[in-house]
């Protein structure tokens, strides 16, 4: 039976053989070319890797992982290390998270539980376009109108209030010029609150309406609810929003190159000026020497792909099972 | 098997043979035998999840658009088994048309909607096409009511007449068969009826299957019903025979009311 | 009561300092906007926009090389970010719902959202201005359509992901095949979803200055060769703003100005446009 019915050409194939044919070939070039399209996407991450890797091979050749903890950067010397520059980022961006996040935990709660519902789509809106403003003029802002007035109004009186505290006082000496490590952090941080609000703010609305309700029910307040409530069920989301402000805190160039005051050195100060890695890239890679000192900018570059790499594919990770949804 | 016959006398256009239906592991159709009268109407019955769109869905090879799921056994159109995986399936569904559950008015003008599935097997002068969307739309009776607004946007017409757009649409690349999937489900009782009578019209030129949840509907409209449960053809016969006079338990139960 | 009390206080509290975090936000978003606005606007004039960037220790002076090489790389970094983007993101959606490559796509992408811009500058040094003998407007907008293309690929997929089973199903039912369902119907029935995302991810790249910095570099005097270093108001703007000439750092705020103006309006005519498609 199966045979004889395979045997006959099948259905209509004789009339419209030659459209059949049409289709399956257009059919199999939309395959093709949007799959290397999708390739192509794949394809720059695994180069940016590679090239990455191979110019800054003479630097990893000549300083080995030590490059990675090394105190120095000195392009007269022709040597280099890391250390000032990771130090730099990481500090930078720690200031910027130790203000960004309570702040933007504020708005976003503010946004979801108590602001009145005709302000909340301004309110959000105007948060999502801050989001927007290009880094650059967070850096320019920093400069000129932020500066000057840390400097004057602030430092001094951070310096006589916590200066002799133990531990801690010497983060607040030297000269309050106010551009600094201090001042790059602060500037990073408003730079980062929408993302980290918008992401929180998103999180917390997947909390049903029910579980909140039923807590109101029993006599809550908006705060224990907040608290007892809406932060544990959201917390993978809250930490994924994070994530994803760290990562892009260490990788910002603009906002922290115009404040941060480019030096080469760590003095455990943070009124002093420092470097991190996108600024020192940003300062020196277009008069850099060929040979080591260009290979080890490539090799900084690479350092800090890969850490906010590591950052922004947790973050992802958490984003996602916080928001209990795909392609978010 | 059950005691009734799944073959009828009058000429079949579709001879469901042996078809089995999985959704992964699971068996959504269990050894389904029936035929489709030509130039008739055919309903499918039974509870929700009973696998009655399933089977419509085989009919055009809909499944296919899925991983996953497969159907095995076979079935007949004009001789051809429609499940070889050698069969086009592009062709397979100009031959067997379709309209869904809700209205889907392609997002074009209404004189596009029909003309994008004519367009792909045949090449009609700019006087011919007009005639065959005329012609078309008139079928669905719906010309009347747009052939001032041929320019406008599909989605611009009213729920039912999306609908009538959407069986025109079917109706314009002249296949043999068209399949209705729960039709007037979205519909209110008036374009329920209007789709209703032109269900009657069609089968003038046409095969219809048609699905639906609407026993009454089931009854109004078509010559034979064919009674699903759980993934097997339950009882199949023509629709005055059926509902007057059911031979299986299962399918009295369901059309005197008593379970789905 | 007293427990009461305590808990009607902490709430108090904890609301009050919500609201003072949402006033520092805005506070700081109408803060920097308004120096951004005062010392923008006062930078405007006939010569901003007519002249070229002026020479160390000279007067005057404007943007005009500087506007156009943006726009031109800008609009170049469109033209090919928008097809890449958008076929990827019809990849993505339509063949890759269960395979591992898109999954992984899918993954890069989000990174790329969010990778360094700086780093890419670098990688299109390394690929591009090494390999074709120097800096260019060329180099430039590929590093622009590196940071554009995910933003692109990211909502044509989601935009896709939306559109109702049925509607595809149908464009099938009439015999279409799979590159005209994709291309004909669904992306059609996407059509400003798309547009929003493209216009977002201009916005993104308006004011990008690392990856510029190493690729097109800058120019000083006007010019519309693509293959030759290009002036763009970012890099200016960044050059400028670090210099100590007065009158640079003027146009440095009026050019921080423009892109802000440009930036914002796309956001909003993106919004927009996005909203009313809702509305039909």
């Amino acid at each position: 039976m199966t045979d004889a019915v395979n045997a006959v050409p099948l259905l209509g194939e004789d009339i419209h053989a030659a459209q059949i044919r049409k289709f399956r070939f257009q059919d199999m070039l939309f395959h093709r070319v949007t799959l290397l399209f999708a390739f192509l996407v794949l394809a720059a991450l695994i180069g940016i890797l590679v090239s990455l890797g191979m110019e800054a091979s003479p630097s990893f050749k000549e300083f080995g992982f030590s490059f990675l903890w090394t105190n120095v950067w000195s392009v007269p010397d022709d040597q280099y290390g890391a250390l000032i520059a990771i130090y730099g980022t990481l500090v930078t961006s720690a200031i910027a998270l130790l203000i960004a996040v309570p702040v933007s935990f504020g708005i976003a709660l503010f946004l979801t539980e108590s602001c009145p519902v005709w302000l909340r789509r301004p309110l959000g809106t105007a948060i999502e376009l801050l989001a927007g403003v290009p880094s650059i003029i967070y850096g320019i802002w920093g400069l000129f109108i932020f500066a000057p007035l840390f400097a004057e109004y602030v430092q001094p009186y951070l310096q006589t209030a916590l200066g002799d505290v133990p531990v801690i006082g010497g983060w607040f000496t030297g000269p309050p010029i106010g551009i600094g490590i201090l001042t790059a952090g602060i500037v990073l941080s408003l730079m980062v609150i929408p993302f980290i609000a918008s992401v929180m703010r998103d999180v917390f609305e997947t909390v049903p309406d029910v579980l909140k309700e039923s807590a109101y029910g029993v006599g809550c307040t908006t705060w224990e609810v907040v608290r007892n409530i809406v932060l544990p069920y959201t917390k993978v989301g809250v930490i994924g929003g994070i994530m994803l402000g760290l990562g892009r805190a260490l990788g910002e160039t603009m906002a922290v190159t115009f404040v941060i005051g480019n030096a080469n050195r760590i003095t455990g100060s943070l009124f002093a000026p420092g470097n991190s890695i996108a600024s020192t890239l940003a300062n020196e890679f277009g008069e850099a020497d060929p040979g080591l000192h260009i290979a080890s900018l490539f090799a900084l570059g690479l350092v800090l792909f890969i850490i906010t790499f590591i950052v922004l594919a947790i973050s992802r990770w958490l984003i996602r099972r916080g928001l209990g949804a795909e392609g978010v | 098997m059950s005691d009734f016959q799944s073959t009828i006398s009058e000429e079949a256009v579709l001879q469901i043979r042996n078809l089995d239906f999985y959704y992964g592991d699971f068996k959504g159709l269990i050894n389904n035998n029936m035929d489709i009268a030509r130039n008739k109407v055919t309903a499918f019955i039974g509870p929700s999840g009973c696998g009655k769109s399933t089977l419509l869905r085989t009919f055009n090879r809909m499944y296919d658009l899925y991983p996953g799921q497969r159907a095995e056994g076979q079935i007949l159109f004009h001789g051809k088994n429609l499940l070889d995986k050698k069969q086009d399936v592009n062709l397979v569904r100009a031959k067997i048309g379709m309209v869904f559950q809700k209205p889907t008015p392609f997002p074009m003008t209404i004189y596009e909607n029909i003309a994008f599935g004519v367009r792909l097997y045949e090449r009609l002068s700019r006087s011919e096409m007009d005639d065959r969307v005329q012609w078309a739309l008139s079928k669905a009776a719906l010309w009347e009511e747009v052939k001032d607004k041929l320019q406008q946007n599909g989605l611009s017409l009213s729920g039912g007449q999306q609908q009538r757009l959407c069986i025109a649409r079917a109706v314009a690349v002249k296949p043999e068969i068209v399949l209705l999937d729960e039709p007037t489900s979205a519909l209110d009782p008036i374009s329920t009826a209007k789709i209703e009578e032109l269900v009657n019209e069609l089968k003038e030129d046409y095969t219809i299957a048609i699905v639906t949840h609407n026993m009454q509907q089931a009854a109004r409209i078509s010559d034979y019903t064919a009674f699903m449960y759980l993934g097997e053809l339950i009882e199949f016969g023509k629709t005055d025979e059926l509902f007057v006079k059911p031979k299986i338990k299962q399918t009295e139960d369901y059309i005197t009311g008593r379970f789905g | 009561m007293d427990l009461y009390r305590r808990r009607i206080l902490i709430n108090q509290a904890g609301i009050g300092l919500s609201m003072v975090a949402m006033s520092f936000g805005l506070f700081a978003l109408l803060w920097i906007l308004w120096t951004l606005f005062s010392k923008g606007f006062a930078a405007f004039s006939w010569e901003f926009f007519t002249q070229d960037t002026p020479a160390p220790g000279t007067e005057g002076g404007g943007l005009r090389n500087a506007i156009i090489g943006s726009g031109l790389i800008l609009f170049f970094t469109t033209v090919i970010s928008t097809p890449i983007g958008i076929l990827a993101g019809i990849y993505l959606a339509e063949f890759g719902r269960v395979s591992k490559f898109a999954s992984a796509t899918r993954f890069v992408t989000d990174i790329m959202l969010s990778a360094p811009s700086i780093v890419i500058g670098l990688f299109v040094y390394a690929l591009f201005v090494v390999t074709t003998g120097g800096f260019s407007g060329w180099a430039g907008t590929v590093a622009l359509s590196l940071i554009a293309i995910p933003v692109v690929v990211r909502t044509t997929e989601n935009m896709l992901k939306l559109v109702p089973t049925s509607l595809r199903e149908a464009a099938f039912a009439v015999g279409a095949p799979r590159w005209a369902v994709s291309l004909k119907v669904t992306l059609r029935a996407v059509k400003a979803g798309v547009v929003t995302g493209v216009l977002l991810a201009i916005a993104r790249v308006t004011g990008e200055t690392a990856p510029l910095l190493f690729t097109a570099l800058s120019n000083q005097f006007y010019s519309t060769d693509m293959s030759q270093p290009m002036g763009n108001l970012p890099v200016v703007i960044f050059q400028f703003g670090l210099s100590p000439y007065d009158n640079w750092v003027n146009l440095a705020w009026g050019g921080s100005l423009l892109i802000a103006l440009l930036v914002l309006g796309i956001n909003i005519g993106a919004r927009i446009l996005f909203r009313q498609k809702d509305k039909r």
